[in-house]
């Protein structure tokens, strides 16, 4: 007997008879009844008024009959919740079976019916599997979580079923913890930024641990989730790498791809001059390679995704070009990228092998392919100077062969070695030439109009070729006749005698008798240019040709590294990150990958003329604080800033309109540093504090040819949870040689990370070009809070309190003020003079500041009249700060 | 995650259908099979968006299997999954066909019920699945409570591929060490890549728990013992060590043992199952060599004369040798004459198919045909595809052997010993092609 036979019945009248056999008394005709309905149901008939039927022989200890009504209970549920109601009893009744597989089973389908009225019924009977003594059934609890909170989010966060979940990461059984993951992972997906999770080492360690045991389902949930984990350190990541390493060699590739995403990550945070780094690099190839004597399928997919690991390290596959020969019975989507991996590991020490496998490839049948290869020839020849000669030879070998396709992709290519080796192939347009009668699309015409007009004055016949293009001028496409336009006053600047006629022609032919806006303003421009200034038109229409660039079609690099967080993903497959191809809230989060906390900003260095402490305050461009406005008036040695008039006159015109003087701003020495300079964006900036509030105040110019937009700012995590408040105020965009002052308001609230030094602050800013990357030392003054003036009795206490190995000494040296004008400096930057005393000619100051972490730090300054040099003792529970303290003195009281 | 799976036969009518999430709709299964399956062009990607609902596809015979989702799935886990599924079906009802999977719908519901939980892969090892999801759905009932229990842990266990209190009156295995070679030669008799992909693939009916231990003249393992002994058995057998390129293992292989040690460990399914997958690239024994000659006389004349060479031990025999020579599609008629074996032109090939039954080591054998081409204007060329070979051999191309397969169980009274053990070394051609 076979169940095939519930697929053909087909009369009318269908649904009574099977109404009918429903209700039969006998087991079997049920079950055989429910099945038909099934059966109907799969082939998309519309079996929903059986609904109140089916759900009657739910009542059945025949486990099989169970699960068909189960199945038909979830297509139909939603349809007619009303009745679905009627199953609940069923449900909860299951849920307390004596066998662990019902209750799974109940538990299970309860999660799939989506109706919310059911749903209230399905919380008690969920908190009881999720702590059932059968680790099937808290599996299966744990996923039902997850379908819970999709149909009722704030209903799963009300009941603690989240904590639950959370609890079952420490449950003994692999499974139970793999399905708790990843029902986490999607949860947490909608709430980006709730620390769901809460990956800490601790459970980072079961994860692993988990990760031995688990099924290979169950290791991809956990590396997947793993992959988004910031190690703290690279010792951190290194332990996580050791322990993910073994995953490579797993017979599932997803298991494989999985763990290569995590190492990809990783990779980031190690030290690339040490031991392991290498070791693992060498590790990762081997792996990737044997994807691809998978099934096709899984090729595929791995292909899309070593296209990106090629491009983020090339180093890992660059020996490895030989597996990407295409096989002759490769599908095609395998074949296809094959040809783009091996394009990009092309080099000059495999380039002889990789170019005779394209010249096999340019003849085979698929005509997708075999264009493919025809181009991929033209850019070894663009990537790799040595091997271009033999690349034209090859390609003028394909264009004898006359197949149409061959021949049009081949000169569409010569055009562009042309532009990169240029005076160097000349000779071959003859060949080129003879082929003109068999380009038929515009790609081919437009290139081969190219090389005409480029090189009229070594064709002899170039005006005949290009006239008997003009013929047809109107039907062509907008490509062909902007290029003919630009050949043709090429060729007459060129050869004026001769061809002026034709320059008429086409001239007319763009401007008059064309709808093009596009072709009539440059027909109008070449026009003016030739009738005015024929010396000029030349040095325009003739100028010399930037250079093309060797790499085409790579990823943008911010894109390239979501990608590679996107490992085995679709996003991963179609090169699109999530958020192109996802609706709604999953996906939306964007990945990025992890920043080395201490050594990563060593590439960006050399953007940077702020490199340690002694730079930052040696920075030539200082003006003076003003605070100390008047000390500033009096010393009028003091040069006056330098390249630095926009911060200054912006902060000089805030005095002034709030002309209350200096108690309501308190500004501080500022530094202008140059923070950044890369790809035409120059970033300069400083800090400051005006009226309680920080402000990074920065001035952006734009040095690049090209506007700017998008800008938007992100501090990493930092010794004063320094974050900005608002996005960054530059809404339009930024003309090129433009540049605009804006002020980012600043508050201490964010996430707190130890630095060292601690001072410093990592920065990137972000634009449609790239992101950049560069650290600052924030002057520590602007932290230095107003109601910093400690009561006289309790600075004698607390100085007592704090035992004495925190009290640091520091020497001031070269400063030649008294001690009234350095408490009003200082002052200016609130540190705040208690007491002064007289001991022996010397004046003591006895000084308090507090953080706006509330450090307080404690202050005695020893000024002996006739010595240029002070010393500071600095007091304070947290004694590393005492350091830059002083050196927020030693800069206060030198400007 | 997958939010719905479909399984259509070759005219895209639905076979199997099942929705695990809300965002795919019923009007998903056919988008698919619109924009698929009656697509005009040929497949050109296993993956397709349609409509913003992407969708994951892989073939068995005339069987499409489809995977609809509306998130960024981990997409290889899919396809892994897919072909799971497929293996899962395969061992419950033998070959994927429509007829096949009509006459067991109800059986695959409920395993894509147990298999896939709102779009994640549980446990889907045929094993442990056959314990409690049979063709005859009664049985489940009459499971004692130690019976159910003892099922939930072996499917949610750490050992979810075997069973406990498994017995056998004779404990046996049998290992065949399977590998097929792959060629591609230019038609200078340049080797432009070569390769082995092999695979261990046991059987194995041992009684209770055995831990086994699996041991091959791997490089890395004799080279480093060889540091440690230092006697005249490393330099034997350091010789005939291979260099292993890569290589993955069942889920039952203690990965972290084979990383830090590089011992094959595990405690083996029962019956039939692929311990081990392997590659390697370095000394490979190219058991024949082609040696082609194509000359173009005219333009309605080839002539085509084929060698081949056998290059391993006189003593060996390789079996079902084929060579496939492609004519081009002009061929209006083929004379042949072979030295060895039968030849035959098939038209609706296009090519000569000579086939030899039987070859001994250090041979070499020959064909020679002419062909006659009609006369025809196109312009275009004969690709001249390469010319294929299949073959089987009775040794390992990539040089492995087995050094031992110990099995340890020590809560029953067998031993190493006791167990009987077949080794068997099959070499297939992969695809073994010579450019003409």
């Amino acid at each position: 007997m076979t169940d095939s036979k519930y697929f053909t019945t087909n009369k009318k009248g269908e649904i009574f008879e099977l109404k009918a056999e429903l209700n039969n008394e006998k087991k079997e005709k049920r079950k055989e009844a429910v099945k038909k309905v099934i059966a109907a149901m799969t082939v998309g008939k519309d079996v929903s008024s059986l609904f109140p039927d089916v759900v009657n022989c739910m009542q059945t200890d025949n486990l099989e009959l169970k699960k068909l009504v189960y199945l038909y209970l979830m297509n139909y549920a939603k349809s007619q919740p009303d009745m679905a109601i009627m199953a609940v009893n069923s449900f909860v009744k299951d849920c307390e079976d004596p066998n662990p597989l019902i209750r799974a089973l109940a538990v299970r389908t309860m999660g799939c019916i989506r109706v919310d009225k059911i749903t209230e019924y399905l919380c008690e009977p969920l908190r009881k599997c999720l702590k059932d003594e059968d680790p099937y059934v808290r599996k299966t609890a744990a996923v039902c979580v997850a379908k819970l909170h999709d149909i009722n989010a704030q209903m799963v966060e009300d009941q603690g079923f989240l904590d639950s979940l959370r609890d079952l990461i420490a449950d003994s059984n692999p499974m139970v913890v793999a399905n708790a993951v990843a029902a986490l992972s999607e949860i947490s997906e909608s709430h980006p930024n709730s620390n769901l999770l809460d990956l800490n080492p601790q459970n980072i360690n079961k994860l692993l641990t988990a990760l031995n045991e688990c099924t290979e389902w169950g290791q991809i949930f956990i590396l997947d989730c793993l992959s988004n984990y910031n190690p703290k350190d690279e010792r951190e990541a290194q332990s996580i790498c050791e322990r993910v390493t073994p995953r490579l060699s797993h017979a599932n590739s997803a298991v494989v791809l999985s763990a290569v995403k995590v190492l990809m990550k990783f990779l980031e945070l190690l030290p690339k001059d040490s031991d392991y780094y290498n070791t693992l690099l060498k590790k990762l190839s081997p792996p990737l390679v044997t994807l691809l004597s998978g099934e096709p399928e899984v090729q595929y997919v791995a292909l899309r995704n070593i296209n990106l690991i090629v491009q983020k390290r090339p180093e890992i596959l660059k020996q490895e070009i030989k597996v990407f020969f295409v096989k002759y019975n490769d599908p095609i989507y395998v074949k296809l990228e094959k040809l783009d991996i091996m394009i990009r590991l092309a080099s000059q020490a495999n380039i002889a092998q990789v170019l005779a496998e394209l010249k096999e490839y340019a003849t085979e049948v698929d005509v997708d392919f075999v264009r493919k290869a025809v181009r991929a020839i033209g850019r070894c020849a663009i990537k790799v100077e040595q091997s271009a000669e033999r690349c034209v030879s090859t390609l003028l070998d394909l264009i004898q062969t006359k197949v149409n396709y061959v021949v049009q992709e081949a000169i569409v290519v010569i055009r562009d070695i042309f532009r990169k080796y240029p005076n160097k192939y000349e000779s071959i347009i003859a060949t080129l030439c003879e082929n003109l009668d068999s380009l038929d699309e515009p790609d081919a015409r437009a290139a081969m109009i190219w090389i005409v007009g480029e090189y009229a004055e070594r064709i002899d016949n170039a005006d005949e070729l290009l006239e008997s293009f003009l013929e047809g001028f109107h039907d062509e496409s907008t490509q062909v006749q902007l290029t003919l336009l630009t050949a043709i006053v090429k060729l007459f600047l060129k050869k004026p005698s001769e061809t002026q006629e034709l320059v008429q022609q086409v001239l007319s032919l763009a401007t008059q008798d064309s709808d093009n806006p596009d072709l009539r303003d440059r027909g109008y421009i070449y026009w003016r240019l030739l009738s005015t200034d024929p010396v000029t038109a030349k040095e325009v229409v003739l100028s010399e040709k930037p250079l093309i660039s060797e790499e085409t079609d790579l990823i943008e690099p911010t894109l390239l590294d979501e990608l590679i967080c996107h490992i085995g993903s679709l996003a991963s497959v179609y090169h699109k990150p999530p958020s192109a191809f996802v609706e709604g809230s999953h996906g939306v989060h964007r990945k990025h990958l992890p920043v080395q906390h201490s050594r990563s900003f060593e590439w960006a260095a050399s953007l940077l003329l702020v490199s340690g402490p002694a730079a930052a305050m040696d920075q030539p461009h200082v003006i003076p604080s003003q605070g100390d406005l008047l000390g500033d008036l009096l010393n009028l040695d003091l040069g006056p800033p330098v390249n630095v008039p926009q911060i200054s006159s912006m902060q000089m015109g805030a005095v002034d309109l709030l002309g209350g003087g200096l108690d309501s701003l308190v500004s501080l020495n500022t530094h202008i540093l140059l923070l950044m300079k890369a790809k035409g964006l120059e970033i300069s900036g400083t800090f400051s504090r005006r009226q309680g509030h920080m402000y990074m105040d920065m001035t952006f110019t734009n040095k690049a040819l090209q506007h700017m937009t998008d800008f938007a700012v992100q501090f990493n995590k930092n010794s004063f949870g320094m974050i900005p408040t608002s996005p960054l105020p530059v809404h339009t965009p930024l003309m090129p040689s433009q540049t605009i002052e804006v002020s980012l308001p600043i508050n201490t609230i964010g996430p707190v990370m130890k630095m060292d030094p601690l001072n410093n602050l990592q920065v990137a800013v972000k634009n449609n070009i790239d992101v950049f990357y560069f650290s600052v030392l924030i002057p520590l003054n602007i932290f230095f809070v107003e109601d910093g003036k400690m009561e006289r009795q309790v600075f004698l206490a607390t100085w007592k309190d704090i035992p004495n190995e925190n009290e640091l000494q520091y020497q001031i040296k070269e400063c030649h003020l008294n001690a009234d004008t350095v408490s009003g400096k200082l002052q200016g930057n609130n540190i705040f003079t208690i007491a002064k005393r007289n001991v022996e000619g010397q004046d003591m100051l006895y000084q308090s500041l507090k953080l706006t972490n509330g450090i307080w730090i404690l202050a005695e300054l020893r000024i002996q009249p006739g010595n240029p040099n002070y010393t500071l003792s600095l007091k304070c529970r947290a004694p590393e700060v005492s350091q830059y303290v002083y050196q927020t003195y030693d800069s206060v009281l030198k400007t | 995650m997958i939010g719905g799976l479909f399984i259509y036969n070759h005219k895209g009518e639905v076979l199997i259908s099942r929705v695990y999430r809300d965002d795919i709709g019923r009007n998903a299964v056919d988008a698919f099979r619109v924009n698929v399956i009656h697509a005009r062009q040929q497949v050109r990607s296993p993956v397709t968006n349609i409509a913003r609902t992407s969708f994951l596809h892989v073939k068995r015979s005339n069987i499409w299997l489809a995977a609809a989702t509306k998130q960024n799935v981990n997409a290889t886990m899919v396809f892994e999954f897919l072909y799971k599924m497929c293996d899962v079906m395969a061992a419950y009802f033998g070959k994927i066909s429509e007829e096949n999977v009509k006459n067991n719908f109800v059986l695959i519901y409920e395993l894509l019920d147990e298999i896939l939980d709102f779009g994640y892969p549980q446990n889907s090892e045929t094993g442990a699945l056959k314990t409690f999801i049979t063709q005859q759905g009664i049985k489940s009932q009459h499971h004692t409570k130690e019976e159910q229990s003892q099922i939930t842990s072996q499917v949610t266990g750490q050992i979810g591929w075997r069973r406990e209190g498994i017995k056998y009156r004779r404990n046996e295995l049998f290992l065949d060490v399977l590998e097929s070679v792959n060629l591609l030669m230019s038609p200078q008799g340049q080797v432009l890549s070569a390769h082995v992909s092999g695979r261990v693939v046991m059987k194995s009916y041992l009684s209770g728990m055995p831990e086994c231990k699996f041991g091959m003249n791997d490089k890395i393992v004799i080279d480093k013992q060889g540091k440690g002994g230092g006697s005249e058995d490393v330099a034997k057998s350091g010789k005939q060590s291979i260099a292993i390129d890569d290589c993955t293992f069942h889920q039952c292989v203690r990965l972290s043992k084979f990383d830090t040690e590089r011992s094959i460990s595990f405690i083996p399914p029962d019956g039939d199952y692929e311990l081990m997958r392997y590659r390697t690239t370095k000394d490979i024994i190219l058991p024949f060599r082609v040696i082609p000659l194509v000359r173009e006389v005219g333009r309605t004349r080839l002539e085509v004369k084929v060698v081949i060479k056998s290059n391993f031990k006189s003593s060996l025999l390789a079996q079902k040798i084929e060579v496939r020579i492609p004519t081009p599609l002009t061929t209006s008629g083929v004379q042949l004459i072979c030295m060895k074996g039968k030849a035959k032109y098939k038209a609706s090939e296009n090519a000569i198919v000579w086939k030899v039954k039987r070859m001994a080591g250090m041979k070499e054998s020959q064909i020679s045909a002419e062909i006659e081409l009609l006369p025809t204007n196109d312009k275009k060329k004969w690709a001249r595809p390469p010319i294929s070979m299949n073959f089987e051999v009775p040794f390992a191309p990539s040089g492995l052997k087995v050094r031992y397969l110990k099995v340890f169980e020590p809560k029953l009274n067998y031993s190493d010993h006791d167990v009987i053990k077949w080794v068997r070394y099959i070499g297939r051609s992969g695809i073994y092609e010579t450019r003409c």
